[in-house]
């Protein structure tokens, strides 16, 4: 199994599996595809965690924000309907998880990963680009009439430039 | 006996979670302390009693490991049993909590009855009423 398809198994896996202990909820079937090119416009959540090592590159989890709420209400257990700082923690945690699932099992095929500290990044119109980045793999889980989607681009550390650009209406390098 | 348990997690959501687990645990806890890094940690131990800490490890100004050595350090806190709540799974992070003193560790995700589990032998069960 090469590392692509290996990366997907592992983020439908963790996903769900995710999903099932923390949330007690069940994903629809995964939809994987690569994503190459000019990043697309985002309106919603976008939560990133990096990964450092021989290997490494960003992991990502993009959703509206009616399911970040949702996500939150099954997490703590509230009723929430807009999104506060509590939902952003909710889909960060959850991105923690998620990628740090995939991190650990990748581990034994590509050595020891870091993981960093995720940001959240909640609004309209706005773009990202983690530099390097070419191909992303992209799982898509339908979910309740709406889609969470997973992404994760990673690489051999020497082709992955140290340096990471977040664009919101202007490109911003920041050293890692 | 009761015990006074600190929970380390820089997000907010996990430290509700453990608030609630540990609520339901059955287990004689009497206060949950929160902190959400090492230092904060630190800083509550000064003031409050604490006789359990569950912490994550991968935190900003000051993580998990370094707050395990910082406990396993001191005269005064050496003795106070350290859980690890984490998504790390590798053998470096893991295996230097352990090789620090950690009483264990559970990797998130978690359920509830990992929690109770791993904490069965460390704290006391509640009276029943």
């Amino acid at each position: 199994m090469n590392v692509q398809n290996l990366i997907i198994d592992l983020i439908s896996q963790s996903a769900a599996n995710v999903f099932s202990t923390m949330l007690g909820a069940e994903l629809g079937p995964p939809e994987a595809s690569i994503e190459q090119g000019v990043p697309e416009v985002n309106d919603g959540i976008v939560s990133f965690i990096g990964l450092a090592g021989a290997w490494a590159g960003t992991g990502s989890v993009v959703c509206s924000p009616t399911v970040a709420c949702r996500i939150c209400s099954l997490m703590l257990m509230t009723d929430t309907t807009s999104v506060d700082a509590d939902v952003l923690d909710a889909v960060a945690e959850l991105t923690n998880m998620i990628v740090g699932s995939v991190k650990n099992d990748l581990e034994p095929h590509l050595g020891t990963l870091g993981l960093s500290i995720p940001t959240v990044v909640f609004g309209k119109n706005f773009r990202t680009k983690s530099a390097g980045a070419t191909d992303w793999i992209v799982v898509r889980f339908p979910w309740e009439g709406d889609v969470l989607v997973v992404k994760l681009f990673l690489a051999p550390a020497e082709r992955v430039p140290h340096a990471v650009s977040h664009m919101m209406g202007q490109t911003c390098p920041l050293e890692v | 006996m009761e015990s006074d348990v600190l929970v380390v997690d820089d997000s907010a959501a996990i430290r509700k979670i453990l608030q609630r687990v540990l609520r339901q645990t059955g287990m004689a806890i009497r206060t949950i302390h929160e902190a959400g890094d090492g230092q904060e940690a630190l800083e509550v131990m000064k003031s409050q009693s604490v006789s359990l800490v569950l912490t994550d490890i991968n935190m900003p100004k000051m993580d998990g490991i370094q707050l395990l050595g910082a406990l396993k350090s001191s005269p005064q806190w050496h003795k106070i049993p350290v859980v690890m709540i984490t998504t790390e799974g590798g053998e470096t992070k893991v295996g230097e909590a352990v090789r620090l003193g950690a009483a264990g560790y559970v990797r998130k995700p978690f359920t509830a009855d990992q929690i109770k589990e791993k904490l069965a032998g460390i704290l006391e069960p509640a009276l029943p009423l």
